[in-house]
């Protein structure tokens, strides 16, 4: 099958860059590892194109694991869900890749970066084309790997190193609860094949297992554990404290791995998995409510951070939450349109802060993303800060552009989920208005007003070049556009193309409102982003010293938002140093070094001591020899009459 | 006779096998030039592995019956015969052990320079002796070969060691003495109930009484348990592997704590089905036990060394879980699980080796930034650390998953719990990588004198290449090697799940009672 190249011909490209990179392609690896990330971009939209006439691939290459009734292929899934991710994929990735050729240009490891990148994408492929759930378990811990090289990329600085460590470790936690849950698929259905699973989800409904001594149900069970999953790899809370931390590692791998990419996986898991997920109204409220707190908590830390990746870092957790929340009131589709706008004007925002911060690089600038430290940059770089405005307008939800379209769709979906739904809403439009705020603080603190770093750098600062840019105009362009296959009924009849794609696999949502419903909250949806915006824009150009006194005002808030919650401090205190305590101090040098050795050096000495007092028995009088003779051949016929 | 396929070759292949290392050691005897030594002993060792391949290819994958059988008279009055043969759970480890020593060899090439001659005749007797407990039918032969072992490892590690060498050496011997001599005991007992007979498949298929079965379970799991090791008999494990040159902690990783699980299957389980069933708790405690507290342990190590040894109790852990779910996945997963436990931590001990006969270090605070200093060499490091991690796509993936879903599937708790292993594993592993590849080097101590840094020579790249293409092979296409084994567990679980012992045996009782 031609497909099987998608994925395989950016595997190829690692393989050469990494055997031979270091000693001969050197900085020529990108002519290696762009066609390779294009032809699987020209082969996705082959297979789009496919699936667009109604061709639904479903393969096994191989058997990969048999053992007694376990079985399990390397097989693919090309439907509509796939080939909708085919495209963020492999389209996003081509353009990061020609930006990395610029943004990465004289790097020391650029060879190692495309290979890098290129195993990423070969991993994040093989996740969305799978046909069954272990193959799935692959391309999520691989995608996990290449995380951990492109994050602790710098290995250098000790903060990328550890950073790539935790990322790593704290998937881990997640992915515990995912194995798990495949397994006990398996056991379950019989199979981890997607179909085979999908079509008998009916027939175990109601279905209970023995959890340590309580019955639960079976589905419930299932979706919960994967989810952990999911909670892990899209950086939900109590698992999100890893995202922000990857911004170690240079920019266009935040924008392609922690913001358009792999970090949805999860978002991909679940919604692959509605047919599991819908059968449980547990799991659904526990998606949808993971989701919807960790958007608005995720986006009152952006509110106060300094460095301008964490921001959009932040952010990017935030929006995860709005897609998990579109997931859990049952708007699969809506989830997915999310996950596929959001891919454009995110990555568009972190290569753009990637452009600023490329540019600052080269002015020799010491504290480059700090955007305390900008400010006045739109006359120097008038493209980014261009593409910067249509990002934003976009996230905001901004009329038109494509963030407008899939929020809205999320924010109506979730109105209209029940008890639990509206109090979802209010959720999403709380965090919509912070959204509105902080990314607007964002542009203002970094483009507008007068420059703050040291005047001698100011004139070195310049626009980026064209392989820069240009990639930035063509996501500037998705950004806008990406929205428009799915325009609601309400405003333009049969123009929910996405929607309609996708309800093969995913569905109709379920519920219906009044036009005027609909209308209302598209209305607020809107007024609170232009709120957002108008409060940034009179805190940041008005009177821009207010909010240094806001800060000092409520100085404990902005203290907790500024650490975050103080959650990574907590983390250490309550689990990583009492781990690795009890290991040293207990374990270790304890019950290993004292115990277990006490008791193994202790026998010797025992019978040393013994010995000794053996040695009196050795009186020299032939009767106390006879009696021991007689007492040893008792005990011989003792045993062998005891044996019989 | 029973049931067995005797060897159609025209030549005695596993006869071969067995003896050509000791026909090598011979040969070196006689050598003087340390470089004839040391080229003897590779040839020798590669025309081993090159015997052994004929295995492969001729197994019969649909037959449980031992193959390739051999069978002499050699103590008629006493009943003890020449009897050797191999099935779907010995075949891999033979294979195992013919690469191991191989690559054993290579890694020695310049690091013993001392007693060069004595060292390589250990090497080659201790292959010979490893080779025949795999293949051993008869209970003798099996035994001595089983002691044959101990000898050269008690030299290499006594020897050839680190700084504390000769407590380590002794520590190991008489660890693995005093199980076996509990085993002999056994042996023997079996010799008498058996029918006077020391054929291994004569003893397997007799029925025992369950108080027999009890007893003579505990005198094998003596001997098996300290092997593995399993916990709490570990403790001789971090001494020995710590203080024996890279080659002895090499075989000792590879293939000799594999004899404890393969004792297991080979003895325990077909012999005592009744006893298995009696232990399984117990041994599924101490597995789970082994997994998390191994991992503790190397979070807690600051010796390169010893944290690769203490893994290994933890890794191990995972084989005796695998093997006593008793089901296909958890018993496939636990000898598949040995060989990749042999492939990757063989490959991190010769990584350690060659790194330290550079930096004469094993304190892992002394190192860091190698990364950049040794690029080859960190590249290859990090491939079996994640292969140590459990990757998909790795072979360590596939042993671990089919022994957490053996182990979920016989008993769900030991099944999750085993899973925290994977949480601890990626910690202490990637801390590892961290502190000796990640952050700043210190270029100035690593540039000269006799601790300068080079990256991998031709010679270790092609001792470690076989390894990396075997943890790929297994972890994308593992059939080949799990297809021999299918059969030979097939027969072997039906013949424990026959067992009509009750349950309701409480284990503490009986062993009071007996002994009183």
């Amino acid at each position: 099958m031609i497909y099987t190249l998608i994925p395989l011909l950016p595997l190829l490209a690692f393989i050469i860059n990494i055997l031979f990179g270091r000693d001969y392609i050197r900085d020529k690896a990108h002519l290696i590892a762009v066609p390779a990330v294009a032809g699987s971009f020209l082969l996705s939209l082959v297979a789009f194109a496919g699936v667009l006439k109604g061709e639904v691939i479903n393969v096994n290459v191989y058997s990969w694991i048999v053992s007694g009734d376990f079985n399990v292929s390397i097989g693919f899934l090309i439907d509509q869900l796939t080939a909708i991710m085919l495209m963020v994929v492999t389209s996003i990735s081509t353009l990061i890749f020609i930006y990395s050729i610029g943004y990465m240009h004289g790097d020391k490891g650029y060879y190692r970066f495309f290979a890098y990148l290129s195993l990423f994408v070969f991993s994040m492929l093989i996740l969305v084309m799978a046909n069954n759930f272990l193959l799935l378990y692959f391309g999520w811990e691989a995608v996990g790997l290449c995380s951990y090289f492109l994050i602790g990329y710098w290995y250098e600085k000790k903060s990328a190193a550890n950073a790539g460590k935790k990322a790593f470790i704290v998937n881990r936690f997640g992915d515990f609860g995912f194995g798990l849950g495949v397994i006990l698929i398996f056991l379950t259905f019989g199979s981890l094949d997607y179909m085979t699973v999908f079509s008998g989800a009916d027939s175990v409904l109601g279905q209970t297992i023995n959890l340590f001594g309580y019955e639960v149900d079976t589905i419930t069970l299932i979706c919960l554990l994967l989810f952990c999953g999911a909670v892990g790899k899209s950086a939900q809370m109590p698992l999100h404290v890893w995202l922000p931390d990857a911004m170690e590692g240079p920019t266009p791998v935040s924008a392609l791995i922690h913001a358009a990419t792999m970090v949805t996986a999860g978002v991909f898991m679940v919604a692959r998995s509605n047919p599991l997920f819908s059968l449980s109204a547990t799991a659904m409220n526990t998606v949808a409510v993971v989701g919807g707190v960790t958007a608005i908590f995720a986006a009152t830390i952006a509110l106060v951070q300094k460095d301008i990746k964490r921001v959009i870092a932040y952010s990017t957790v935030s929006q995860l939450g709005y897609m998990f929340l579109a997931l859990g009131v049952g708007a699969y589709s809506a989830g997915i349109f999310h996950l596929y706008t959001h891919a454009y004007f995110k990555a568009l925002l972190f290569l753009g802060s990637g452009s600023v911060i490329h540019a600052l690089h080269h002015a020799k600038h010491d504290d480059e993303q700090n955007m305390e430290k900008m400010g006045g940059l739109k006359k120097y770089m008038p493209v980014t800060y261009w593409v910067f405005i249509i990002a934003t307008l976009s996230i905001t939800g901004i009329p038109g552009l494509a963030g407008f379209f899939s929020k809205d769709e999320i924010l109506w979906r979730a109105y209209l989920g029940g008890d639990l739904g509206k109090f979802l809403w209010f959720l999403g439009v709380a965090a919509a208005v912070l959204t509105a705020f902080y990314s607007w603080r964002l542009i203002y603190l970094t483009f507008h007003g007068s420059y703050r770093g040291d005047p001698e750098q100011e004139h070195h600062i310049h626009e980026s070049p064209k392989v820069i840019t240009v990639p930035l105009i063509i996501l500037a362009v998705g950004a806008v556009a990406a929205g428009w296959v799915g325009i609601p009924p309400v405003i333009l009849e049969h123009a929910d193309r996405i929607g309609e794609f996708l309800a093969p696999v995913l569905g109709h949502p379920h519920g219906h409102g009044t036009h005027l419903e609909e209308w209302l909250v598209i209305a607020v949806s809107v007024a609170v982003a232009v709120i957002g915006w108008l409060v940034a824009m009179f805190m940041y150009i008005k009177k821009t010293d207010l909010p240094e006194k806001i800060a000092s005002l409520f100085k404990p808030i902005y203290n907790l938002l500024f650490n975050k919650y103080w959650i990574d401090e907590l983390y250490d205190k309550i689990f990583v140093q009492p781990v690795l305590k009890a290991s040293d101090r207990i374990v270790l040098a304890f019950f290993d070094a004292k115990i277990i050795e006490g008791v193994v050096n202790g026998i010797p000495a025992l019978i040393g001591g013994f010995s000794k007092k053996l040695r009196n028995v050795q009186t020299g009088f032939l009767s106390n020899y006879g009696l021991a003779m007689a007492i040893g051949a008792l005990c011989i016929i003792g045993v062998f009459i005891f044996m019989r | 006779m029973e049931d067995v396929i005797y060897n159609n070759l025209n030549y005695p292949i596993i006869t071969w096998t067995v003896f050509l290392p000791v026909l090598g050691a011979i040969i070196v005897l006689l050598l003087r030039s340390a470089t004839a030594i040391r080229w003897t002993s590779l040839i020798v060792t590669g025309l081993t592995f090159i015997i052994s391949l004929p295995l492969l290819t001729g197994f019969d994958k649909t037959t449980h019956k031992m193959q390739f059988v051999e069978w002499h008279q050699w103590i008629p009055s006493w009943g003890i015969n020449y009897f050797v043969g191999i099935d779907g759970i010995s075949i891999l480890f033979i294979l195992l052990t013919t690469l191991l020593s191989i690559l054993s060899v290579l890694v020695s090439w310049k690091a013993i320079a001392n007693k060069a001659k004595e060292f390589h005749i250990s090497i080659l007797i201790m292959e010979a002796g490893m080779l025949g407990v795999f293949v051993s039918l008869d209970f003798f032969l099996f035994y001595i070969f089983w002691e044959a072992m101990l000898i050269p490892m008690f030299l290499l590690i006594g020897v050839w060691g680190g700084e504390n060498r000769v407590y380590a050496a002794v520590k190991f011997f008489l660890y693995t003495l005093i199980g076996s001599v509990l085993m002999l005991v056994g042996i023997v007992v079996l010799y008498f109930t058996g029918g006077e007979t020391l054929n291994i498949l004569a003893l397997s298929s007799e029925q025992y009484s369950l108080n027999l079965q009890f007893w003579l379970f505990l005198a094998f799991f003596a001997a098996f348990a300290v092997k593995v090791p399993m916990f709490p008999f570990h403790t001789w494990l971090p001494d020995a592997h710590t203080e024996a040159p890279t080659a002895g902690s090499v075989i000792l990783a590879g293939v000799l704590l594999k004899m404890g699980a393969y004792g297991f299957l080979r003895f325990s389980m077909p012999m005592f089905p009744d006893a298995t069933m009696m232990f399984l708790k117990p041994i599924m405690i101490l597995s789970v036990i082994a997994i998390i507290y191994g991992a503790l342990v190397c979070l807690a190590q600051k010796d390169l060394k010893r944290l690769i040894a203490y893994s290994s109790v933890s890794h191990m852990g995972f084989v005796t879980l695998g093997i006593f779910a008793l089901n296909t996945q958890g018993v496939e997963g636990g000898i598949l699980q040995m060989l990749n436990h042999g492939i990757i931590t063989g490959a991190l001990f010769l990584m350690i080796g060659i790194i330290y006969e550079r930096t004469h270090t094993r304190k892992i605070a002394d190192y860091g930034g190698f990364a950049g200093l040794v690029p080859w060499y960190a590249g290859f490091f990090i491939v079996l650390t994640f292969a140590s991690i459990g990757l998909p796509g790795m072979n360590g993936f596939i042993g671990e998953f089919l022994i957490i879903f053996g182990a979920f599937r016989a008993k769900m708790v030991y099944g999750v719990l085993a899973a925290t292993g994977i949480i601890l594993g990626a910690g202490y592993m990637l801390w590892l990588y961290q502190r000796v590849f990640f952050e700043k080097a210190d270029t100035e101590r690593w540039a000269t004198g006799d601790h300068k840094v080079w990256d991998l020579d031709m010679r270790e790249i092609i001792t470690l290449v076989p390894l990396i293409i075997l943890i790929f092979w297994v972890g994308f296409y593992p059939e080949v090697f799990l297809s021999y084994m299918h059969t030979s567990v097939a027969h072997l679980l039906e013949n424990i799940n026959q067992t009509n012992y009750a349950g309701g045996d409480h284990l503490l009782t009986r062993l009071i009672t007996g002994i009183f």
